[in-house]
């Protein structure tokens, strides 16, 4: 039998010892008009090889496109060493770490991986990461307003965006928290693709959620905002792209105090695309709020004998203790996503990660001047971007994008009316370490064919 | 001395092989940019790979050992599953892709929400939910909107089992709803008399796992369905405990609206020590309109969309509970349970549930020969079964955590302990389908060898582990230090 | 067996409540409470000046294992909270009945009009649990 090793000598050993006649009397207790005694429709079963070759099939179906979209998802190199380890068998196939002398190995990886992330974002502490980048941030805003004082007094609960927050996200933050009477209202967009820098003096809300670079890759005016928040109490969520960290300013340092919070998904360090998961989402924040933080966190301790080891700690916070007081209805994390971005840092390093992140933004700098080369293409929005860009066609996006996939097998970025009608001629382009001269050279004579059409 | 990857970082060591520093061209304002580089280890190549194998090797794993971890299915996942997730035609797809060019992928998608509906029963599955955690809150979000559009916003409680799940009363405060436990009776089914007390015009659903997580099937479960219908509220099935019935009972024939399912513990996803799983949901017809986005369905006979792919509002889905994620939820967990699935057929996934429940019993009745007492004996045992160490607590002083550690000694991963927490000093036991026999006696040996040990010297066991890379670890000094990562003090 | 001191009043929630002399009471968790708790690690302290009514949460104490909530035994405002506790919950374990009280509040109305347990029933409470 496939993956059971019972032979019916075993059976026939395991229903005498039992004192049973056969497997049937053991669903006994199950009135038997629930009892099917075979589900309809359910495929026959298949070898390894068949299944694997078919799946293959399907893998290969569509003709694979040259990735210049970005909007969450990022076609990055992952070093030939990180899905090695991280598929080893001790990693790949053992339990949530519970039984801590058993799982010595997870839990220090972990603890190594908090200190990754703190070392990225400027924050003291870090869990041990959440499902994705979008569930990250509905907890840090659910976060933000239990550590909220004013929160207690408010009559509405609610919670500002910066403009530019990827529509998914603020979406999925939506469902997450509309069960608790929060209100999520967002700034107005500027014509340059940032916030429109008209905050509110009254009534200020009880939490500012910033994404840095923002969905358009423009980077906000974060240590005006920051400074905003921090002189009206307002708690600062900043939502960043984890690999832009190498380079641009951590959360941490934005303005004079630094964000409380900071949120994102950690797909840019390891983790392949894979039609947008698996992936793991990061929370980090300020040491101060560490009870209110929701998921698995690792500390280090001694143990009996005096020897460094490492627990899962503040469990008192979650489900399986606190039940419905608990902080989040949290029970897993990512863990083998964390794997690979722990090997991926740790490979890296910080200037390895600097690199990569030198290199997507002048790839897309590069990408951007070819696009614009061509006549009727422009940059939408003018100011500094990360690693992403708005291109502005003389035609609906959409059309030249699905002329490009079908006659030059290129993603072409993704088609902004989708999300802003108002944005119907744009895309979003990114170009990452991987594409290479060529590639963005094909791009844009693909690009101007296209519309000389 | 356990060192960190920081405690072997060097400045300078890591001259990249992945990518050799060069000049850039770098347009960005000095003030958007970090002064100094991020306290990353600075390691060469091969001392990462060394170091995070030696990690490794201080797991217990399923690759390496028996877990007999009630309520989580630590079973074999085939490698083979695995594989065919990790194609590189499945991983380099972007989460945006047009539709035309994704075909391969929602193929997966559809196939496998096919054999969902079948195996359950449910008129419609969705794959969106990252967690069963995600799965009860998106069903219990169905159901808040469901009775919504009945006009019926004033239900707002919903009942739990008091040996319910933790995530069951966390889903459901985290929906909005006021949570009710209700007891079990002696034979530790749910107290049906409680339960009719409970149900009112406020009542908005009952969430049951069955087998519950006593590791007992509910046995009037037909008649509870009913009485929840009756008093007009809907059914929520936790599927933590698909494995004793899978190919076998459904959960819509037993009168669930609303399910959810782990495709990482009955479904060939490893633990990958803590995730990722999935949890996709399943509901019955009136239901439907209320699943999360996306969704993938057949626009002609030939091609096959995903609706929601790109977020358009609640305008465009006014009846949706929404969006749980930046995109479809875990996609390469899918293809795991679509390989498992086509591996097994509907005979072998009928086989899982009568060998994880042969299994069980068997494990139980030894114990129980062997003198161990069950929390329930004169019920049968599902796929799992919970004893009670109370006896060897009395008579020796040890706890059911000192039997946990020493099974480490042993080699064992020990059962899930203290859970359900009305049986005091209590293991849950679950060997699955997939453990030789062999290996099912030996830990029985194990468990009658401890007891003995304990007999003789009770320190044996409190002072256990004895042979593991740490003993126990002082967790008050954990939380009251709060050392979280390097330079965190 | 844990200690009930005689002079206190007691809740069902294993609160022990102290009459001082200037009208307010102090509160604290019983014995009893603290060794169902185990290792007490962190607590969180009401804000000053917060009204509470009888049976509203008013802090929470953590231990390694578990976290519960103390409920306000009366109703009343807050007048001085046990900061010490903040460094020290280690004292909630020490010295349950002392210096591990958590905070005192000047009540709406006198105690013996209340529902309070006296030390007998909260024994017997206690006894079948």
């Amino acid at each position: 039998m496939p993956y059971i090793p019972h032979t019916s000598d075993c059976v026939d050993t395991m229903l005498g010892r039992i004192g049973v006649p056969g497997v049937d009397t053991l669903f006994d207790e199950i009135p038997t008009d629930l009892q099917l005694e075979r589900i309809k429709e359910l495929p026959e079963g298949q070898d390894e090889l068949t299944m694997l070759r078919e799946l293959a099939e399907l893998a290969n179906l569509d003709p694979k496109l040259t990735c210049f979209a970005g909007g969450g998802s990022y076609d990055h190199h992952i070093p030939a060493a990180v899905w090695d380890i991280t598929g080893r068998g001790e990693f790949m196939t053992s339990y949530t770490p519970y039984q801590a002398e058993a799982s010595q190995g997870t839990l220090q990886l972990l603890y190594e991986y908090q200190s990754m992330m703190c070392a990225l974002t400027g924050q003291e502490v870090s869990n041990a990461s959440v499902y994705d980048g979008a569930t990250a941030l509905a907890e840090s805003i659910l976060m933000a307003i239990r550590s909220s004082r004013r929160a207690k007094r408010a009559e509405q609960l609610e919670v500002l965006t910066a403009a530019g927050l990827h529509p998914h996200y603020l979406a999925a933050a939506r469902t997450c928290v509309s069960g608790q009477n929060i209100r999520l209202r967002s700034l107005e967009l500027g014509e340059q693709g940032i916030s429109r820098h008209a905050l509110p003096d009254d009534n200020p809300p009880l939490a500012l959620i910033v994404q840095q670079p923002n969905v358009f890759g423009r980077l906000e005016d974060i240590d005006r905002l920051a400074n905003w928040a921090a002189e009206r109490d307002v708690m600062l969520i900043a939502l960043v792209n984890p690999l832009s960290l190498a380079l641009l300013k951590p959360p941490g340092s934005w303005g004079e105090q630094g964000a409380d919070i900071v949120c994102g998904d950690g797909q840019p360090l390891g983790v392949p695309m894979a039609s947008g998961g698996p992936t793991h989402g990061f929370i980090t924040c300020r040491k101060s709020l560490v009870r209110q933080l929701p998921g698995r966190i690792v500390a280090r301790t001694l143990d009996t004998q005096g020897r460094t080891g490492f627990v899962l700690t503040l469990q008192a916070r979650e489900q399986h203790i606190r039940r419905a007081k608990a902080t989040s209805n949290i029970c897993t994390n990512q863990g083998l996503l964390v794997t690979a971005s722990t090997l991926y840092l740790s490979i890296m390093g910080a200037n390895g990660l600097k690199e990569v992140a030198a290199r997507c933004h002048e790839h897309t700098l590069t990408l951007a001047d070819s696009l614009c080369a061509i006549e009727g293409v422009k940059r939408r929005f003018e100011g500094p971007v990360f690693h992403e860009a708005v291109i502005e066609l003389p035609r609906p996006a959409q059309e030249v994008a699905d002329a490009l996939a079908r006659e030059a097998g290129i993603f072409a970025g993704i088609s902004l009316g989708h999300w802003y009608p108002e944005l119907e001629n744009c895309l979003l382009v990114c170009a990452t370490e991987k594409r290479t001269a060529s590639e963005i050279d094909a791009y844009a004579r693909a690009l101007a064919e296209v519309l000389a059409k | 001395m356990m060192h960190t990857i920081y405690d072997k970082s060097k400045g300078g060591r890591n001259v990249s092989a992945q990518a050799r520093t060069r000049e850039h061209r770098l347009d960005i304002p000095d003030s958007q940019l970090r002064e100094t580089p991020p306290n990353l280890p600075e390691v060469a190549e091969l001392t990462a790979v060394r170091h995070y194998t030696s990690l490794s090797q201080k797991n217990f794993s399923i690759d390496t050992r028996f877990y007999p971890l009630g309520s989580c299915t630590m079973k074999y996942n085939p490698r083979a599953a695995h594989k065919a997730a990790m194609h590189e035609g499945f991983l380099g797809r972007h989460p945006l892709l047009p539709d035309e060019f994704d075909q391969g992928f929602l193929k997966v998608r559809m196939e496998l929400e096919a054999h969902l509906k079948r195996l359950t029963g449910m008129a419609a599955v969705s794959l969106t939910p990252m967690a069963g955690a995600q799965g009860e809150f998106a069903g219990l979000s169905i159901i808040r909107a469901y009775l919504n559009a009945q006009e019926q916003e004033t239900r707002d409680e919903i009942l739990v089992p008091e040996a319910a799940h933790g995530t069951n009363p966390a889903s459901a405060v985290m929906c909005g709803f006021k949570v009710r436990e209700i007891p079990l009776v002696a034979s530790g089914d749910i107290d049906e008399q409680a339960l009719l007390a409970a149900l009112s015009e406020r009542t908005a659903g009952l969430m049951l796992t069955n087998p519950s997580t006593c590791g007992l099937f509910e046995q009037r479960i037909c008649e509870i369905a009913q009485h929840v219908h009756d008093a007009g509220g809907l059914l929520y099935y936790d599927g933590a405990n698909l494995n004793a019935i899978i190919g076998r009972v459904r959960p819509a024939d037993m009168g669930f609206d609303v399910i959810h399912m782990n495709l990482h513990k009955t479904f060939a996803t490893p633990h990958g020590g803590g995730g990722p799983g999935a949890g996709p949901i399943g509901v019955v017809e009136r239901l439907k309109p209320f699943l999360p986005m996306p969704y993938a369905r057949y626009r002609d006979n030939a091609s096959i969309e995903l609706e929601g792919r790109f977020e358009q509002g609640l305008a465009a889905h006014p009846s949706s509970m929404g969006r749980l994620s930046a995109f479809g939820g875990n996609a390469g967990v899918l293809i795991r349970a679509l390989a498992y699935v086509r591996l097994l057929g509907g005979e072998g996934l009928r086989r899982v549930s009568e060998h994880a429940v042969l299994a069980a019993a068997y494990v139980a009745k030894r114990l129980s020969e062997a003198g161990f007492d069950l929390a329930w004996p004169d019920r049968r045992v599902t796929h799992e079964f919970v004893i009670s160490l109370k006896k060897q607590h009395r008579d020796h002083g040890v706890t059911a955590l000192d039997f946990a550690k020493r099974l480490l000694d042993y080699g064992f991963h020990p059962p899930t302990n203290y859970f359900p927490l009305l049986v005091p000093e209590c293991f849950l036991i679950e060997p699955t389908e997939t453990e030789p026999i062999e290996e099912l006696d030996a830990f029985v040996e194990a468990m009658i060898a401890i007891r003995d040990e304990a007999a003789k010297d009770a320190d044996l066991l409190k002072e256990a582990p004895h042979d593991l890379p740490v003993s126990r670890l002082d967790e008050v000094r954990a939380v009251k230090e709060l050392d979280l990562g390097v330079g965190s003090d | 067996m844990s200690e009930v001191p005689d002079n206190l009043y007691y809740t069902e929630t294993h609160e022990w409540v102290r009459e001082e002399p200037d009208g307010s009471v102090t509160v604290g968790i019983t014995d009893y409470a603290q060794d169902a708790l185990g290792d007490v690690v962190h607590v969180e302290l009401p804000e000053l000046e917060a009204e509470f009514v009888a049976g509203e949460e008013s802090c929470v104490v953590e231990s390694v294992k578990a976290a519960s909530e103390l409920y306000a035994p009366t109703t009343g405002v807050i007048t001085e909270v046990n900061e010490t506790l903040e460094s020290r919950p280690e004292l909630v374990n020490e010295d349950p009945y002392g210096a591990g009280w958590f905070f005192r509040l000047i009540p709406e109305e006198s105690l013996a009009a209340s529902e309070l347990l006296d030390a007998a029933s909260y024994e017997d409470m206690v006894e079948d649990e």
